[in-house]
């Protein structure tokens, strides 16, 4: 994910978080993955800690 | 598969639209409206029976009726609504075609066999979950299956919206960054896109479970990835009415964000933060650690607030410093009192922001800090919290923008101008009301979803003050109020869809209905802004937060002592 943007040639200039506000499907990624790892999976790992009653 | 794509210019914004974009536009609106009225009225059924002298409905329709209610607007409307706003910022604002079309009418008819399949299931009575639908509770298996029909539909609307926007950068059908309100909507669709893969995770083991295929549903378990939904999709409805917000100030008053890359920022935050937030509906659930509930709910969500406190000063920002620059400099608030108030867009757009942010707001933030959550949990505070954000807030938004809507998309005139210019403030008024009277009632320990509430076959005798009962009449009064700017809302709108005059281009240029096109097509910021009346604004803001913060804390040393 390192800077790699799609961008035709010719915009270096282009600031990092122009570049990552323009491009819609790295957003997609981040808003995906962060509340799936911080909420999500760490949130079910918490239940599974769960012991059963006996 | 693609079709010759057909475009009119709009005489109104100048912008391309393109004819396929429009009819879906129109669709998903009018059935948004419609589930709008059925849900409505389930809502004033359920007001006017917790109302203890009316007593409405007996109990088990009391509960019917709420299940109907909270899926038929919560879900129906808004989402049905919200997939308008998708093409619309993105096949109309970035001057451009709509992908798939087929594929987006496959999408819509999906999502209406999914809610009516819903409806039916509701009202045959077997499917009195409540919105959350928590297991061991347990609906009909169309019920479930309505509702993966219809967030596979919205899915679909989701991709569309994504695909559209490929084809406007192949295309360069826009230059440099897309406008605010279009990154606004791209928020919106991201969030939905987790929203409804947590919903299919959830909702398909559960659909499995009503049929006998699977044993049980971890009740724990569903919480969790439910409120991944449950909460999340609220978020959807936030980004899309502070989009909104800045589409409705553009327009009628030519206002430009104050710094395109703060307010950016700012849907950045909400990108990153806001579903953690979802945490806060299980901030009581024993079995899950503090760390993982204080983490979701305070470090990460307090960023995502601070991005909707940036809109809330941001967006009178902005309207102050488009009116002054139109002329309306003279003390602190020319620039408030001359706003166009008589315009139902403009009166909508700000009532929603007032509302949401003082009431809807600060009392988000109250239920979600673990501590004083525990006052108010499962209260009547609940609803009261939510009908100001997701009523007063996104309705009252989505509401306003339709009288833009419906000229400048259905291409007619609004019927009955005088009552419409009344419509944002009976409904705004009302929902206030309700808000504020249910969360009275609830910090007086009033429960949510309770037919009775003076439990008079329970074993244990409760004894609710009077004030509660007070707060509960005074709830169905605000909510009759609210339903009566609800309905004039439906009429005026059904209303002008069939009956309005026809807005050819004559007509148009004779009844201009917005201001100026050019800042919400393009990219940038007010220049050299003055801005003491929204300084006054937010400095009221937040006194009355932290003032209020501060009360709930001193509530819970006293009804919790520990000495
Ligand atoms: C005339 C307008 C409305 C009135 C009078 C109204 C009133 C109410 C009342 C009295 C409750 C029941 C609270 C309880 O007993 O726990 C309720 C629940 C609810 N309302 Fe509304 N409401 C209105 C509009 C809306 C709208 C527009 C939305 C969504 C956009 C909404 C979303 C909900 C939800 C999600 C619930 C919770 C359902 C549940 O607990 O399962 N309401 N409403
Ligand atoms: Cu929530």
């Amino acid at each position: 994910m390192a800077g790699k943007s799609k961008e035709q040639g010719g915009d270096e200039n282009v600031p990092f978080m122009q570049q990552l506000l323009d491009n819609p499907f790295i957003l997609l990624f981040l808003g995906v993955a962060s509340p799936t790892l911080l909420y999500i999976v760490w949130g079910v790992i918490e239940v599974a800690q769960i012991p059963i009653a006996q | 598969m693609a079709l010759a794509a057909k475009f009119r210019t709009c005489p109104d914004t100048g912008l391309k639209v393109h004819s396929q974009a429009e009819a879906l536009i129109k669709a998903n609106a009018v059935l948004g409206i419609i589930f709008l009225a059925v849900g409505g009225l389930f809502g004033l059924l359920v007001a006017l029976t917790r109302w203890p002298a009316v007593h409405l409905l007996p109990d088990e329709l009391f509960y019917l009726i709420l299940t109907g209610h909270g899926a038929n607007v919560l879900l129906f409307w808004i989402i049905f609504f919200e997939i308008a706003v998708l093409y619309f910022a993105s096949a109309v604002l970035l001057n451009c075609r709509l992908a798939m079309p087929k594929i987006a009418w496959l999408g819509f008819l999906l999502m209406v066999v999914g809610a009516i399949t819903a409806n039916v299931s509701v009202l045959q009575g077997e499917s009195t979950v409540m919105f959350t639908s928590y297991p061991p509770l347990k609906a009909q298996p169309h019920f479930y299956l309505g509702l993966i029909l219809f967030a596979v539909g919205a899915l679909v609307g989701c991709f569309i919206f994504f695909a559209t926007l490929v084809i406007a950068k192949q295309e360069k059908t826009y230059e440099g960054s897309v406008p605010l309100v279009t990154f606004g909507a791209i928020t919106a669709a991201i969030i939905a896109v987790f929203t409804i893969a947590s919903g299919a995770v959830i909702l398909i083991p559960t659909w499995l479970w009503s049929m006998g295929l699977i044993a049980n549903v971890d009740p724990v378990l569903y919480k969790v990835v439910w409120w991944a939904m449950g909460h999340s999709s609220q978020q959807i409805n936030v980004s899309a009415h502070v989009a909104i917000w800045y589409l409705i100030a553009a327009l009628l008053l030519g206002a430009k964000p104050l710094s395109e890359k703060v307010s950016r920022f700012a849907f950045l935050l909400y990108i990153l933060f806001l579903q953690l937030a979802s945490a806060h509906h299980l901030l009581v659930e024993p079995g899950i650690s503090s760390e993982w509930k204080i983490f979701n709910t305070s470090y990460a969500m307090y960023l995502a607030v601070l991005g909707s406190m940036i809109h809330g000063l941001s967006i009178p920002g902005a309207v102050e410093a488009a009116q002054r620059r139109r002329g309306f400099t003279n003390g602190t608030f020319e620039w408030l009192r001359k706003a166009p108030w008589g315009n139902p867009a403009f009166a909508g757009m700000f009532l929603s922001l007032v509302l949401f942010g003082f009431l809807g707001g600060i009392t988000g933030v109250v239920l979600g800090t673990e501590q004083i959550n525990l006052i108010m949990h499962n209260t009547l505070y609940v609803p009261g919290h939510f009908h100001a954000t997701v009523v007063a807030g996104t309705t009252l938004a989505f509401m306003a923008v339709t009288y833009l809507v419906v000229p400048l998309i259905f291409r007619r005139q609004i019927i009955l101008p005088g009552l419409a210019k009344w419509q944002p403030y009976l409904f705004g008024i009302g929902v206030a009301g309700i808000s504020l009277f249910m969360m009275g009632a609830g910090t007086l320990g009033v429960p949510r979803r309770h037919w009775d509430i003076t439990f008079t076959d329970a074993a244990i005798a409760v004894d609710m003050p009077g004030t509660a009962f007070l707060m509960m009449g005074l709830n169905g009064l605000f909510a009759l109020l609210a339903a009566t700017g609800g309905l004039l809302y439906i009429l005026i709108v059904v209303g002008s869809v069939l009956f309005g005059e026809k807005r050819t281009e004559a007509v148009a240029k004779a009844n201009p209905v917005i201001f100026d096109a050019s800042t919400v097509k393009s990219y940038g910021s007010e220049e050299h802004p003055k801005l003491s009346g929204t300084y006054v604004l937010v400095a009221i803001f937040f006194v009355a937060f932290v003032l209020y913060y501060y009360v709930n804390w001193k509530f819970l040393s006293e009804v919790w002592p520990l000495s």
